[in-house]
């Protein structure tokens, strides 16, 4: 017959039997952990964030966008029709943390890149209401005077790489100077671009001389879900 | 341990027969109909987790009995809804732009699709209705930058102006003052002159001189009287359509640092038959040609 006097006067079952309950829990948990890698979609396209764009995502971090804007577009049709081709898991692999957000006070952002111009975001952050007179967006125009402090981007790729992120050597060694380059439309592109396909080059605050967090965080969202052709995806790639 | 089950006078419930230090529990079951909807949850998660995809594996997942995805469901109901639009996108797709134009039935549905495309993709810059803001011409005027009849319409929605597709309409404003190509004065002088091609030159002296900087310098895109260019995408200077503003300090700031206002490229984002009826819709906006 069941007893709990039995196991309450029993330091060590009472320890083997707590401890086979906590394990269950870890279990069912920790488990599916080990074979994450099956949910990420082959698709090709996929790159580490440009040391730029990387700062930008930190100051979208930062600034708390994810409370307001989601960056995971879901399989349904309303969602499709405005925003474009579902997330996969595969575009956000090289995100820490991810973006998905739960909530949409504004638009999803999983796909916003090249859908404006530069000059749009710089207008659209110093104040929303100049392009979109219904936003209830806050402006951001002290993005435009904080100049961004890259002198440790290195050690921050660095970083990300030990999280799984495959920033190579050479990245790593050019994380400073890449830097420039993408935020100087004059600048010679050729080894950025190879290292770096698809994402965007230009004075994105109209400056480029300065090197503004305005400059990293519009690169950043101008990089959005751009990396994937889906025009070359097959459904099996999709399959998880 | 329980021992001694016994009824509170207080609350008529039992107690649960433990006992500390002569402080007794009550035993306060749960209310049954609350206990049998937890029961079922119970069940119903079981079902589902039988039914629908439920728990990982080591190469895939369990996808469940009845073999649903999301993204297959999608697949289906992105084909019904295209199913629904055929008849009317079909035709869309086959149809010239002028064609389509000419059609009422045709005009009507590119119309209506086009204002709900314009509202997603077009409203964030020129405003809802094409109405335009500082930077971002009106679409509802019959002034065109590059051209205002269906075909140049299409092409600069397809390719956007200077976008990174590499069929993007593209042209350069120099940067005069920034880049030193003209002094300070000659800027100034050169913007009276363009205040003067609308007759509101404040200075009519420093007007005639800017004519030469402006000869020199600006007539070879904007035209010698001011009428501009549309193969370049040179506003017309002479109306009283501005850009980025038609007072004396936005002029001068366009000369001296340039502006050069960027257009997505569309054709990797949305259909054919959606930017025809964006076509449509932007040229039916009221300048149309």
């Amino acid at each position: 017959m069941f007893s709990h006097a039995k196991i309450e006067t029993n330091t060590a079952l009472l320890l083997v039997l707590a401890l086979l309950t906590v394990a269950i829990g870890g279990i069912v948990e920790i488990i599916p952990l080990y074979t994450i890698e099956t949910t990420i979609e082959r698709v090709q396209g996929v790159r580490p964030y440009s040391p730029l764009e990387l700062v930008g995502r930190n100051i979208y971090i930062r600034e708390g966008c994810y409370l307001c804007h989601s960056q995971q577009i879901h399989p349904f049709r309303d969602e499709v029709e405005r925003y474009g081709h579902y997330s996969l898991a595969a575009e956000s692999m090289y995100d820490h943390p991810f973006q998905w957000g739960s909530k949409r006070t504004g638009p999803d952002l999983a796909r916003v890149g090249g859908k404006y111009s530069n000059e749009w975001h710089v207008a659209h952050m110093v104040q929303p209401r100049s392009v979109v007179p219904e936003s209830i967006m806050p402006g951001y125009p002290f993005l435009l005077d904080r100049t961004v402090n890259a002198s440790d981007i290195a050690q921050h790729l660095r970083a990300v790489r030990k999280v799984g992120v495959p920033y190579t050597d050479e990245m790593i060694e050019n994380a400073r100077a890449d830097i420039d380059v993408q935020q100087n439309p004059d600048a010679d592109t050729t080894d950025f671009a190879k290292r770096y396909p698809k994402a965007v080059v230009g004075a994105f605050d109209g400056n480029p001389a300065r090197l503004t967090e305005m400059d990293a965080l519009v690169a950043y969202l101008q990089v959005l879900g751009t990396m994937v052709d889906f025009s070359a995806v097959t459904p099996q790639q999709l399959k998880q | 341990m329980p021992t001694k089950i016994e009824k509170d006078s207080v609350t008529g419930q039992n107690t649960t027969g433990h006992e500390w230090d002569g402080i007794k529990e009550l035993n306060t079951p749960l209310p049954t109909w609350w206990l049998y909807v937890l029961y079922a949850t119970v069940l119903w998660s079981i079902g589902q987790f039988v039914l629908y995809p439920s728990i990982p594996g080591v190469r895939t997942y369990f996808s469940g009995v009845l073999g649903y995805s999301a993204r297959e469901e999608l697949v289906q109901k992105m084909q019904a809804a295209a199913d629904q639009k055929a008849p009317f996108l079909d035709r869309i797709r086959q149809a010239s732009l002028a064609d389509i134009r000419k059609t009422p039935e045709l005009l009507g549905y590119a119309v209506a699709g086009g204002r709900v495309a314009f509202a997603e993709n077009c409203a964030g810059c020129h405003q809802s209705g094409g109405a335009g803001a500082k930077g971002y011409p009106s679409l509802a005027d019959d002034e065109w930058l590059w051209g205002g009849n269906l075909a140049e319409i299409e092409r600069t929605i397809r390719y956007g102006i200077r976008s990174a597709h590499p069929d993007s309409r593209t042209s350069l404003m120099p940067r005069f003052g920034l880049d030193g190509v003209l002094e300070r004065d000659k800027i100034d002088d050169a913007a009276e002159f363009v205040l003067s091609l609308s007759n509101r030159a404040t200075n009519a002296d420093a007007a005639k001189r800017g004519a030469t900087v402006y000869a020199e310098n600006c007539a070879a895109c904007h035209g010698n009287a001011g009428a501009g260019q549309r193969e370049l995408g040179a506003p017309n200077l002479a109306d009283g359509i501005w850009i980025y503003g038609g007072d004396k300090a936005s002029i001068v700031k366009v000369i001296a640092e340039s502006r050069n206002g960027v257009m997505p490229a569309w054709t990797d984002r949305l259909d054919p038959a959606v930017i025809k009826m964006l076509t449509v819709y932007v040229h039916a906006l009221g300048g149309g040609e």
